[in-house]
């Protein structure tokens, strides 16, 4: 619907006194609703298979919520903390990571947490791991152990949950009540125990001597002097189950991804790296990703080049052959569409193997010697033949519909006025021509882009795209959101370069057909 | 052909002939020569191979056998691009990516004119047809008047002197076809160049031509001025071909000199002038105008030979009467009076004598 605004001198009116504007829309809203229920069930079709899938894919490349979640005391102290001093972060924050890790550690979340932090810092999976193994047995016990003797009271749940229900007791241990909560939570939702017939674990007694120790006044029984107890560090602790926790390493990485939403994953595919001074590019021999798009550019690129050149001619011939015998040449050019991809890029393997066909007949009529077999697959030649064949029929389709149209007389007049054949080629059969090329290359250059099975394939190492480490995130590493990021770019960059085409040629120009 | 009409001859075209499949001829030994200057029509029912006989004259389709020559020089090896001859297409084909301006700058772009040359020239072909001021439009913005009008100025502005025209008015709506015809005539008149020009509308041909070749059937079946193509056609195709016609067929009774006598196949014997009859016997078709028929008793000659005609239709057409007869068994049998104030309008109905005057009546092959 076209809503053109015209400036009248006054609202024009209908029979009816209305304004005319107003009545034109009345009479079009039954048209619209019509419409709009013909396309409804495709419509919610596409909603539920595609969009909305795509869409929580893509916001996977942003979404960072299972550190703060995992990890909700430890995330909000270590802000705090200035990992440029060298130093590992002070004792409230091992405390308050040691309070989040047991209550992961019970909810078996700590395991999928190492993995997510080990995209970004690999070792800390294995190091989650082994800790949460051995944050149970932390010798916090010491604390348990004191404080019962000196509140007998404290072994029983039932008066934990008493004392947890007054606001007084709560304002006055904050610590404490908030690991009592934890703890309770975990209780019921992990043991499907009541945490009243249950004595809490020894963090949370832990928590009860800090805030105790901070000098906190709640009221009897709790109020215990805990001047003379003996302590326990829990850095040190931590530094026991694995010296690594005193390196800033992990730290500075749980830090750099402690809110809900990360841009870590967009600067891991463009090969950077979150630092505490924001982002840097990573070392050279981690750079990977922009390589890959540059290279997924440029062989596009060359495909599509190498379709423009392959395709043109063929498509010319197609259009002015006679019906008959130009309707047998389009099936030999559709005949590819019939079989399936994973066949024709298996038959390349098979031809551009080093004792492939190819190779052999080379060999045979001696333009090759037989110990300088050439390298034509499992490197980017193998991709860019193995996909310039088998997209050429995008090229060419788009390419003949256009020609069709251009009757041969336009050539006939260039050249009737003088212009030798290349001159009517170039200069007037070229330029109507162009909507096709460029029709052509756009779909060809998309497809390219995003193509995986051909370069998975027939591609090697050295002939692989972008697309094919987005699998690889996908199936193999499980780093979703690294996958989404990748993914993102690569729909960005399709429509920006939509865009550009737009710019520079002018969708109109783009003819399928007609 | 004397030596001198060689000699002035400006295009030929001799004994060519043209197969596209190997199996018939299109073009059957096809012989032609027009002088500079000469405003000539190839006419023709589609398929008679005259739009061939253009093609092959700019190069675009290869003669089979014979020669065509462009002043005196043969031209069947010559690309189409280096014979110099401006051509006018059906539809124009006026390239729609470039502005007016840059479609008449073309040709004389490739022969590398510099800017200022072609510009003043782009400017006065357009002047010359009245279309100075659409230099900068797009061809898809015009009218398919302007459009001609753009055709015929880019196939004039570098100065050919010969110019083919492959029916290039058969797009417009009849007014404006009348008046190109003027202004195309006019135009060439002026520039003196040699123009071939194809149509299957005779009333084109007859306007605008000095001469008309009549096609049918891959040979020229009279090559001849327009007002003696109109009356003296030498055949029936021509007779027929060329405006309205009437037609009788009988065999030949009696050759007197300059008249003889044909029996109509309903019995009746009529006056015509033997044409291509060379004997008694010969069957005949006999070709009479619709103009040339004589009802008023008083205008024929006393021996005049006359036959019963009735009256089927009366039409009023303005300046004319055409009245609809039934004569000898046929009933298409058309007469055209003037809308003068002492005519006769026959009453359908009525049965009345016509007759004509012998050299009217062609007696033409059957």
């Amino acid at each position: 619907m076209t809503d053109a605004t015209q400036e009248t001198s006054g609202p024009i009116v209908a029979a009816d006194g209305r304004p005319l504007r107003q009545s034109l829309n009345r009479a079009l809203r039954r048209q619209k609703i019509r419409a709009l229920l013909l396309i409804a069930p495709l419509l919610a079709f596409i909603m539920v298979s595609f969009v909305i899938p795509i869409g929580d894919m893509l916001f996977r490349s942003v979404e960072n919520q299972i550190v703060p979640e995992t990890l909700p005391r430890t995330t909000a102290l270590l802000g705090d903390w200035d990992p440029d001093l060298g130093e590992p972060p002070p004792e409230a924050v091992f405390a308050a990571f040691y309070t989040d890790l047991v209550l992961a550690e019970e909810r078996k979340l700590h395991t999928r947490l190492g993995s997510r932090l080990n995209y970004e810092n690999s070792g800390v999976a294995s190091l989650f791991r082994a800790t949460g193994r051995d944050v149970g047995r932390f010798d916090t016990d010491i604390y348990t152990d004191q404080l019962v003797a000196a509140v007998p009271d404290l072994e029983d749940g039932a008066k934990w949950a008493g004392w947890m229900a007054e606001p007084p007791v709560r304002d006055a241990l904050p610590q404490t009540a908030d690991a009592y909560d934890g703890w309770a939570q975990m209780v019921a939702e992990v043991h499907n125990a009541d945490p009243v017939t249950r004595q809490p674990a020894d963090f949370v007694f832990a928590a009860l001597y800090r805030d105790l120790a901070a000098g906190a006044a709640p009221p009897p029984p709790l109020d215990v002097d805990v001047g003379g107890f003996e302590t326990v560090s829990i850095r040190d602790q931590f530094a026991a189950s694995d010296p690594k926790w005193l390196d800033t390493g992990v730290w500075r990485t749980m830090r750099a991804y402690a809110g809900p939403l990360t841009n870590g994953y967009f600067l891991n595919a463009v090969d950077m790296m979150k630092s505490a001074d924001g982002p840097r590019v990573r070392p050279e021999n981690e750079r990977i990703y922009l390589t890959l798009f540059l290279r997924t550019m440029k062989m596009s690129l060359v495909i599509t080049g190498l379709c423009i050149l392959l395709g043109y001619p063929v498509a010319w011939i197609l259009a002015n052959l006679p019906l008959r015998s130009a309707n047998l040449l389009m099936i030999l050019v559709l005949l590819p569409f019939w079989t399936s991809l994973l066949v024709r890029t298996s038959a390349w393997k098979i031809l551009l193997q080093q004792q492939g066909v190819i190779n052999d007949l080379l060999v045979g009529i001696g333009l090759v010697g037989d110990g300088s077999r050439l390298e034509l697959i499992n490197n980017s030649t193998g991709t860019i033949i193995a996909m310039t064949h088998i997209l050429l029929p995008f090229m060419i389709l788009p390419l003949y519909s256009v020609m069709k149209t251009i009757p041969p007389s336009y050539l006939r007049a260039a050249k009737s006025l003088g212009a030798n054949d290349w001159t009517a080629f170039w200069r007037v059969y070229f330029p109507q021509s162009a909507p096709g090329v460029g029709a052509g290359s756009i779909l060809v250059f998309i497809l390219a882009i995003g193509y995986y099975i051909t370069p998975e394939l027939v591609g090697g190492t050295k002939g692989v795209f972008i697309s094919n480490r987005i699998a690889f995130h996908i199936s193999s590493s499980l780093n979703w959101g690294l996958a989404a990021a990748l993914g993102t770019i690569l729909l960005v960059m399709v429509l920006v370069l939509y865009w550009a085409y737009d710019k520079l040629v002018g969708i109109d120009n783009v003819k399928l057909g007609g | 052909m004397t030596k001198a009409d060689i000699d002035a001859a400006f295009v030929e075209f001799e004994r060519v002939q043209k197969s596209y499949d190997g199996v018939t001829l299109v073009v059957k030994d096809l012989n032609l020569s027009l002088p500079k200057g000469e405003f000539l029509t190839m006419l023709g029912p589609s398929g008679s191979g005259k739009t061939t006989c253009l093609m092959m004259l700019a190069g675009f389709e290869t003669a089979t056998h014979g020669e065509i020559r462009l002043a005196g020089r043969p031209i069947n090896n010559i690309p189409p691009h280096k014979r110099g001859i401006g051509m006018v297409f059906q539809n124009y084909a006026l390239f729609p990516h470039m502005s007016v301006a840059e479609n008449l700058a073309f040709p004389l772009e490739v022969r590398k004119l510099d800017k200022a040359e072609r510009e003043a020239k782009v400017m006065r072909a357009l002047d010359m047809v009245q279309m100075g001021k659409f230099g900068g439009r797009r061809p898809a913005q015009l009218s398919g008047g302007q459009q001609q009008r753009v055709a015929l100025a880019r196939a004039l502005v570098f100065e050919p002197e010969l110019v083919l025209m492959d029916e290039p008015l058969g797009a417009l709506d009849k007014q404006l076809r009348e008046h190109m015809q003027f202004e195309i005539k006019r135009i060439a008149d002026r520039l003196g160049i040699t123009v071939v020009y194809v149509t299957h509308d005779q009333t084109e041909a007859l306007t605008m031509s000095d001469r008309v070749a009549v096609f049918d059937d891959g040979r020229i079946q009279q090559l001849a001025t327009p007002d003696e193509l109109y009356e003296r056609p030498l055949n029936s195709f021509v007779a027929q071909f060329i405006g309205e016609n009437n037609t009788l067929t009988g065999v030949v009774t009696e050759i007197k000199g300059e008249t003889c006598n044909v029996k109509l196949d309903s019995g009746d014997i009529i006056d015509a002038k033997p044409v291509n009859v060379t004997k008694v016997g010969d069957r005949t078709k006999v070709s009479i105008r619709p103009e040339r028929v004589e009802f008023n008793k008083a205008r024929l000659r006393p021996d005049a030979h006359t036959l019963k005609a009735e009256v089927l239709e009366f039409i009023y057409m303005g300046d004319i009467f055409r009245t609809r007869l039934r004569v000898a068994g046929h009933d298409d049998f058309v007469v055209k009076t003037r809308n003068a104030s002492d005519q006769v309008r026959l009453q359908p109905g009525t049965t009345i004598d016509i007759g004509w005057m012998p050299e009217d009546c062609r007696a033409l092959d059957a």
